[in-house]
């Protein structure tokens, strides 16, 4: 039971983290869409988007400072594993127009078609990369 | 003003969540996807959780306006269509080969580890290519 909780209630902040957004400016919590639109579009237009990447990324660094032990966790593979999985969900994400944010929380919380699509797929996807990685 | 406040308040409140329910573990995330072989379902539960609270927030929230913005910012597309299918084909395979999503790839930032380093600027170099290469698409090809 316990192994549960603490998905659950992190999982119940992710939601809040959305709904404040999108109650507050009516924006979607999608991160790839928010980190790849930095990039694209004009600096004042993309103000808020510079603010939530400020405030995801810090409060990672507040969190470590405090809470050193939450992120004691071996990265296991090698460089060209990380450049390949870089790329691939850089790519992957804006393609197909969100990622386990985008689709798997907002989408899939708005009921729509094409992000209950979206998560099967890369849900799918993933299990198949472990997989792969297994038999090896 | 009020708009910078609100970004980075979800922010950080997204960061407390996606440390907390573990998706930040990239460890936890493979157990999460080896559904052929030793399954860990517990991260389920940070989607469902997370479901739970948007649903009904969303549907609040549309029924009048954002507090501090004419109107929500929804997407426009509503069919699925091969470039829905194949990035996220591209992207789960990502995912499940590193751990990472670009939330918790971010966040993993602070552990000032090589290897986060290296796959978040692949991340961004992905990005950048697909939108150069977007520029040049006609998008009624690729539908």
């Amino acid at each position: 039971m316990e192994n549960i909780l603490y998905p659950l209630g992190g999982g119940m902040l992710i939601g809040l983290g959305s709904s404040v957004l999108f109650m507050g400016i009516g924006k979607i919590a999608g991160i790839s869409g928010i980190l790849g639109l930095t990039l694209k579009k004009p600096v004042l237009e993309s103000l808020w988007r510079y603010a939530f990447v400020i405030g995801l990324i810090g409060g990672g660094l507040i969190i470590k400072l405090l809470n050193p032990e939450l992120f004691e966790y071996e990265f296991k593979f090698n460089a060209l594993d990380y450049i390949i999985g870089g790329l691939l969900v850089g790519f992957g994400t804006r393609l197909g127009s969100g990622c386990t944010s985008g689709h798997g929380v907002c989408g899939i919380s708005r009921m729509a078609k094409r992000s209950i699509t979206a998560t099967i797929t890369f849900m799918f996807f993933g299990a198949i990369a472990v997989a792969i990685r297994g038999a090896l | 003003m009020a708009t910078i406040i609100i970004a980075l308040g979800s922010g950080l409140i997204f960061s407390l969540g996606l440390v907390i329910s573990g998706m930040t573990n990239p460890n936890k995330v493979i157990g999460f996807l080896d559904v052929f072989g030793k399954w860990d379902y517990s991260l389920a539960f940070v989607m469902a959780g997370a479901i739970l609270v948007t649903a009904i927030f969303f549907k609040l929230s549309l029924k009048s306006k954002p507090f501090c913005a004419d109107k929500h910012s929804l997407p426009e597309k509503v069919e699925i269509d091969k470039r829905l299918l194949l990035g996220s084909a591209l992207f789960g395979l990502g995912w499940g080969w590193t751990g990472f999503c670009p939330g918790p790839a971010l966040l993993n930032l602070s552990t000032n580890n090589s290897s986060v380093f290296l796959f978040v600027v692949s991340m961004l170099v992905g990005i950048i290519i697909f939108q150069k290469l977007e520029k040049n698409i006609n998008s009624k090809d690729l539908k």
